[in-house]
């Protein structure tokens, strides 16, 4: 029993510790955002590498999701005779939810991953450590630069999954499965608001970019400088990501939308 | 030759360091001085390269101070410890170049992110140390193409090219063959006596350090065991030296990680 509260304790206090780490390595990061900015040169390096080598797998799956809710709606709204509103149906699911979610998973599973790899062996090869000696400080060469991108991107990528699924969408229900294309638009249009839906779903995204981004970069951070030290990391960096992710996005969904 | 009565720049006083419960340093006190080449030997798990950050500044005595210049390393704020550090080189074991540029944008990396000068005096100044340590040829190559030797050179290039005052050379010359072990030391002597910097070494290979240190510390178990001249720690009466420096199995450091009796372990341990 005393070994069982000694674990307990000795885990709680590890998990407060770490807690405080990556809140000072968040710390650091933020305050090297003006840098990031300054030398935007290094920050558009990393969209490449997190936002445009992301595409293939958004674009992918941002279409068969889209395509799946226009068949999985067909079939249930036809039961109503209300195939028309197939539109709303797709473009709310995409923007408001599965849009930002699905992205922030993915994003966890192809950048995420990447970026803790990359800043683990930087630390495994000394890298970090020999840019320290050489007074650059990696917080503001390294860590912002990535942080900033991934932030940047995260939202440019659930917004071209959303719309990509929207098409995904129209192809199935207005292409193969008959739905009138001028409602499918028209409907949506009248019933996606801007402020209400785009916008909120963009801040989500944004939301999951920074927590996405920030567990990536503070794993690779924390890595044990192994090779077994960071592909734990790597693992580490997407089951919490994805936790942090769906748990983000059931409080923000409440705040968003919880007193409709 | 260099003035063995040179003023110390690097001046550590009563220095401890531990790692969880093991602790490193037990209160180690010494200087080094301006214009030499400073060995530190002993084994494996001594904490030579924990000494360099110490230097460095990258790690924190529990107790103790480390000077250097003067200056109270541990003490300095981010402002003036980074403008020191720049004044310090480190060549680190595995040389830990950037992965993702080319052996030019490694040297010119200090000087693109400390430095306005125009490019072509940056080109000028880069191939003027690749030149120094041999590899002016390689300057297009990535660092994944790079023999372990040959990565080590252009860290060292990378190291002097803000022209520093001293340089710490970590471990370097395991894992080399003869020949380039023998490049790396020609290198740190010339480099040492040329550009009037002050090196500080720590390897645990005998011979090489014996042949270029002026003044070598042998530490174990968080202290000095013996210091001074290549040709006085031959003579030591120290046994523990003598079997570190002949590399005799067994010694004061046992040949055996502490165990039970060994009788008793083979009989009674079922």
């Amino acid at each position: 029993m005393m070994n069982w509260l000694q674990n307990l304790g000795r885990k709680g206090l590890l998990l407060f510790e770490g807690l405080g780490r990556a809140a000072i390595f968040f710390v650091g990061m933020v305050g090297g955002l003006g840098v990031a900015l300054l030398r935007f040169r290094l920050t558009l390096r990393e969209i490449y590498s997190v936002g445009v080598l992301s595409l293939v797998i958004i674009v992918v799956s941002g279409l068969f999701v889209g395509m799946v809710l226009g068949l999985q709606g067909y079939v249930n709204f036809a039961k109503f005779n209300a195939e028309e509103s197939l539109g709303i149906f797709v473009a709310l699911s995409l923007v408001r939810e599965l849009g930002p979610v699905v992205t922030g998973l993915l994003y966890a599973g192809r950048a995420g991953s990447a970026l803790t790899a990359e800043i683990g062996l930087m630390k495994t090869t000394e890298q970090l450590a020999a840019m320290e000696m050489m007074a650059v400080d990696p917080m503001r060469r390294v860590f912002a630069p990535r942080f900033l991108a991934g932030i940047i991107s995260m939202p440019l990528l659930a917004a071209i999954f959303s719309a990509v699924g929207v098409l995904g969408g129209y192809f199935v229900g207005v292409g193969l499965l008959g739905v009138d294309a001028g409602s499918y638009w028209s409907q949506m249009q009248a019933s996606v608001d801007f402020s209400e839906d785009i916008v909120n779903g963009v801040i989500k995204s944004a939301v999951f970019g920074v927590a996405c981004n920030w567990i990536a970069l503070y794993e690779g951070y924390d890595a044990v400088p192994t090779a077994e030290g960071v592909s734990r990391a790597t693992t580490k960096t997407v089951v919490r990501s994805a936790l942090a992710v769906l748990g983000l996005d059931f409080i923000l969904t409440a705040l968003m939308f919880g007193d409709i | 030759m260099p003035n063995p009565d040179a003023e110390p720049l690097v001046e550590i006083r009563d220095l401890y360091f531990s790692r969880g419960a093991n602790s490193i340093f037990k209160g180690l006190s010494l200087d080094i001085r301006r214009g030499q080449i400073t060995g530190f030997m002993g084994p494996s798990g001594t904490g030579k390269t924990t000494l360099l950050k110490l230097i460095g500044g990258q790690l924190f005595p529990s107790r103790g101070t480390v000077f250097v210049e003067g200056h109270n390393v541990h003490a300095l704020s981010r402002g003036p410890l980074y403008a020191l550090r720049k004044r310090m080189g480190m060549l680190f074991q595995s040389g830990a170049l950037l992965t993702d540029i080319n052996v030019f944008e490694n040297v010119a990396f200090p000087l693109r992110e400390h430095t306005k000068l125009p490019e072509q005096i940056i080109r000028d100044l880069v191939l003027i140390k690749l030149e120094a340590v041999g590899l002016r040829g390689a300057r297009k190559l990535m660092p994944s193409q790079l023999s372990g030797g040959m990565a080590r050179r252009v860290a060292l290039a990378r190291a002097i090219v803000l022209d520093p005052m001293m340089i710490m050379y970590d471990e370097p010359f395991t894992g080399l063959d003869p020949i380039t072990k023998g490049t790396i030391v020609t290198l740190i002597k010339q480099l040492n006596n040329a550009l009037g910097l002050t090196s500080i070494l720590v390897s645990h290979d005998v011979e090489e350090t014996m042949s270029i240190s002026d003044y070598i510390y042998v530490i174990s178990d968080g202290e000095v065991v013996e210091s001074g001249t290549p040709s006085s720690l031959k003579q030591s009466s120290s046994e523990w030296v003598q079997q570190f420096l002949n590399g005799y199995p067994d010694g004061p450091a046992p040949f055996h990680y502490p165990a039970p009796e060994y009788i008793e372990d083979l009989l009674l341990g079922r």
